[in-house]
């Protein structure tokens, strides 16, 4: 906006001020965000480039390299999640592949399968691998010489964990091909191979990076499974983890968190980069992809996915029956002896409450903030040119940082004594607001595909109309967008109940969030327990979801008729 | 004093040149066609009056109210576009009723008297009885019916239409036409009308406003546009040509490469003269026939087209490009033109228009 403009819109303003709410509302949704997702990171910044004196150095860069065994788990880091990238993304591939590109009964049935890890905490997966391959394990042997304590567990239990993240992103990928592609190169009289090599992988190409890119960083950055499952096997993030809580050295915790922002970050970076080319190559004309019957083919794939889903189940499984039997290997009798006396008695069950009330308004706070915040950047043109970018860039930071580096960063920021929300730290607030700020990209994305979807001239219509802007928001605008924003919450609420990494440094005794209990459970050794904890989540996460599921089906049949109708 | 008048209206984004100060006068009642190739700032003009795009400089007037810095509820006009934005959670009723009942405008009928101009608004568009469907429900056509509906429903000063029937289907957008034409006649109301489909403005507009990189080009009668086009835009812009190049030969008789053909104009002296002429203005004659401005040519390709042939000719003219002729089927009728025939033509002294020298 021009300097002129801006002196009308300020001359202008008195006159109708109701024209300029959009731009304050977007001002106070731009300070939010400044506060709680900016000022932490540049906090850990500075603070990792700053000595104990508070002088300019790299003194802690250089402190860090010094340490014994640095060098060593940054080299771990990296092979394992390079082996965990190398591992997840061709499995997802192929798993979406036969979702999206075969004829499998009861596709959906494979979707949720697919996505199940998703319902538990990723330290589910680490237990789960335990008892199947641990000391005491059933599978024990399958792994010969070899211990399922060390990289061979992390890479298990985190290809688990990635795997619905990257069958997610390959679904769209693979859902978004032009069907008339397909049907030239038939014409063209091309191979099945020739199509899968010359359509099916370059049309995925962008998924696959994206996925690649997500798995890797996922990771990079997940330290609830290596320590869990990790013996002793280094890596950074338990490195940054021991350095926080264990040894509350924040300066050389926040030293490693920046070692494990910038792989991140860069990855993407590259991403960001490379998806930007991407808008040109879909059509809006594109005809949509529909498989034919092929038995050949969707046998094998169903047996595929058939495998990879009996994996998934055991491993969600063997934590709900680990939860149920007495003494794991010995004793195998049934009990809620670990619910009673492990989470009840303990005291324990408390945390599984803390996570409900911090999964309810981490869903009550961020989707309305989320939805309305996009809405005014997608729909809103008042205010200063520069603050739409700057928001539509905060919202796709946290995207690029992992639970844990935010984490350290809300600790520096908050704990500081100087700052006035110091107040915050520790509480259950600070613990929503850092579960909203983690999982804002992908929240804002799902609300501005929503809003984009809509058409963009409803807003012109409605001022030539004299209907104000908040009318039109509320009575079409909203009620259009119901399904994004009920998913939006239900997403964040499931996150927030299974998240570990940003909450396992600003929790207090008081008010533990269940995921972080599992943590505790675990290293007291009381596995059972922490079955048990981890289980109660699966149970809630999955309960919510169909709940859900029921609630949007007789939402949208009862008050979104319009949804259902065809000429 | 015009109803709706715009001065030196200039936009641009970035580089580009929407608008280069426009100036425009639209008078009470009047139905105005904004036309042109896409990119020529068209749709801005009319986003600029609605308020939805805010111009760099210069003024909008309407009703003797200088709206130029008002934002668009505060401007008095129904809108309605291409993708006819109808709420499709509401029903027709209540899209239509939208505008109804609010603070702001000053239009509060009540509920009943609301209901009753639903009925009143659909019937007029000769949709009646459909206020409980939902936008889903109706075909394209319908659709635009109801979202012009709702654009009158507040008897709003100005109707502004944004290529209203270019997401139609070419029967739906012909009926359409002149029902938007009847409606607007019989309300009276000044309407303003963007579209890049010649034809479309041609049969609706009192005046036509043909437009290229930001400035208007010519501003006349669907007649004036059509036969005596401003410059070479406009007569390539609007339905199809022929631009011929002459020499004076004596008085107002021009030599055309080996045909000599006379001009009803006076012309000024000039190094080389250029004509217009309508493909429909080439008569055709029996061979034998000799009247006057007539030449031979022959036939190089013929398109049917309907209601008429398209001819493509070779003739000795001296120019570059054939000749391209429109004959009546009705008059073709049983003499069928074949390539490579030998036609009698003539150009009527009346028709052969004179244009500006090329620049």
């Amino acid at each position: 906006m021009s300097a002129r403009e801006l002196s009308n819109v300020s001359a202008d303003a008195s006159r109708h001020w109701g024209a300029y709410w959009p731009a304050g509302l977007l001002l106070l949704s731009a300070a939010a965000l400044c506060l709680f997702m900016l000022a932490p990171l540049a906090t850990l910044l500075i603070g990792s480039v700053l000595d104990d004196q508070g002088h300019l150095s790299f003194s802690r860069f250089a402190d860090f390299a010094s340490t014994p065994g640095a060098a060593t788990a940054t080299w771990n880091t990296l092979w394992v999640a390079t082996l965990v990238t190398l591992i997840t993304v061709p499995l997802a591939f192929v798993y979406a592949y036969a979702l999206q590109r075969a004829c499998l009964p009861l596709t959906g049935v494979w979707r949720i399968v697919g996505l199940s890890a998703l319902a538990g905490p990723s330290l589910v997966g680490a237990i789960a691998f335990i008892q199947w391959f641990g000391t005491q394990g059933v599978l024990k042997s399958w792994l010969g010489e070899h211990t399922v304590y060390g990289p061979i567990g992390i890479t298990m239990a985190t290809v688990y964990a990635s795997f619905p993240h990257a069958l997610m992103l390959l679904v769209v990928a693979l859902a978004t091909t032009d069907g008339r592609l397909y049907e030239a190169a038939e014409a063209l009289g091309a191979t099945r191979w020739r199509k899968f090599w010359t359509i099916t992988l370059p049309s995925a190409k962008y998924g696959l990076i994206s996925a690649a890119l997500v798995v890797f960083s996922y990771s990079v950055s997940e330290f609830g499974i290596p320590k869990v499952i990790g013996g002793n096997f280094p890596v950074l993030a338990v490195e940054i983890y021991i350095q926080v809580v264990g040894m509350h050295d924040f300066g050389r915790g926040a030293v490693v968190a920046l070692l494990l922002l910038a792989p991140v970050l860069m990855a993407f970076a590259a991403d960001w980069y490379i998806q930007r080319k991407q808008h040109a190559s879909l059509s809006a004309r594109a005809v949509p992809y529909v498989p034919r019957p092929d038995p050949r083919r969707d046998l094998a794939l169903l047996v595929y996915c058939g495998v990879i889903g009996v994996i998934m189940l055991a491993m969600l499984g063997m934590a709900a029956y680990t939860s149920l039997v007495r003494f794991w290997p010995y004793n195998l009798e049934l009990t809620l002896s670990h619910y009673l006396f492990g989470l009840a008695e303990a005291g324990v069950l408390k945390a599984y409450l803390n996570s409900l009330t911090i999964g309810a308004l981490t869903a009550l706070v961020g989707t309305p903030f989320i939805f309305v915040t996009a809405y005014l950047v997608e729909k809103t043109h008042t205010g200063p040119a520069w603050l739409r970018p700057l928001i539509r860039a905060l919202a796709t930071l946290p995207m690029g940082v992992p639970g844990l580096v935010l984490g350290i960063g809300y600790i520096l920021f908050f704990n500081a004594p100087g700052n006035p929300f110091n107040g915050l730290y520790q509480t259950l607030a600070i613990m929503v607001l850092a579960n909203v700020v983690h999982y804002y990209t992908s929240c804002h994305l799902s609300a501005l595909t929503a809003l984009k979807s809509i058409d963009r001239e409803f807003e012109a219509v409605s001022a030539s109309l004299r209907v104000s802007q908040v009318k039109t928001f509320w009575r079409v605008t909203l009620p259009i967008c119901l399904p994004a924003v009920l998913e939006i919450a239900r997403y964040l609420f499931i996150n927030a109940m299974t998240t570990v990494s940003a909450l396992v440094f600003l929790y207090s005794p008081g008010n533990m969030p269940a995921s972080v209990s599992i943590l505790h459970l675990d290293e007291a050794g009381d596995l059972g327990p922490a079955a048990a904890m981890a289980t109660l989540i699966v149970l809630t996460t999955i309960s919510v979801s169909v709940v859900y599921s029921i609630a949007t089906h007789f939402l949208l049949r009862r008050h979104q008729v319009w949804r259902q109708l065809k000429r | 004093m015009a109803h709706l008048e715009i001065k030196q209206l200039s936009k641009r984004f970035g580089g580009f040149t929407a608008l280069d100060c426009v100036d425009l006068s639209i008078a009470q009642g009047e139905f105005v066609v904004l036309l042109g190739p896409s990119g020529c700032g068209k749709t801005t003009l009319l986003r600029a009056i609605a308020g939805l795009e805010r111009q760099d400089s210069g003024q909008i007037v309407h009703a003797g109210r200088d709206i130029s810095h008002a934002p668009p509820a505060q401007r008095d006009y129904g809108i309605v576009f291409q993708s006819y934005a109808l709420f499709p959670n509401l029903t027709v009723g209540d899209n239509v009723a939208y505008g109804l009942n609010s603070r702001r405008s000053g239009h509060a009928p009540g509920v009943l008297g609301a209901r009753q101009r639903v009925v009143d608004m659909l019937a007029l568009v000769g949709l009646p009885g459909i206020e409980e469907k939902y936008p889903t429900q109706l075909s394209g056509g319908q659709q635009q019916r109801v979202a012009l509906a709702r654009a009158l429903a507040t008897s709003p000063h100005l109707l502004l239409l944004d290529e209203p029937l270019s997401a139609l289907d070419a029967i739906e957008r012909v009926r359409l036409r002149s029902e938007i034409r009847q409606l607007q006649a019989k309300l009276g109301i000044t309407t303003l009308m963007v579209t890049h489909d010649q034809e479309e403005a041609l049969s609706m507009a009192d005046r036509i406003v043909v437009m290229k990189n930001g400035g208007i080009q010519q501003i006349g009668t669907p007649q004036d546009i059509y036969r005596t086009p401003a410059n070479d835009f406009v007569a390539d812009f609007i339905g199809r040509g022929n631009l011929l190049e002459a020499t004076l030969q004596d008085q107002s008789d021009f030599k055309f490469g080996k045909v000599s053909l006379r001009c009803d104009s006076t012309l000024p002296d000039h190094a080389v003269h250029r004509f217009y002429v309508r493909p429909e203005d080439i008569c055709l004659h029996s061979i034998t026939e000799t009247p006057e401005n007539s030449f031979t040519a022959t036939v190089k390709k013929t398109e049917f087209m309907g209601s008429s042939y398209l001819v493509t000719l070779e003739a000795d003219m001296g120019q570059n490009k054939p000749l391209v002729a429109q004959f009546s089927s009705n008059y073709l009728e049983g003499r069928p033109i074949q390539p490579g025939a030998l036609l009698r033509l003539s150009i009527p002294a009346g028709h052969l228009r004179p244009m500006s020298p090329s620049l």
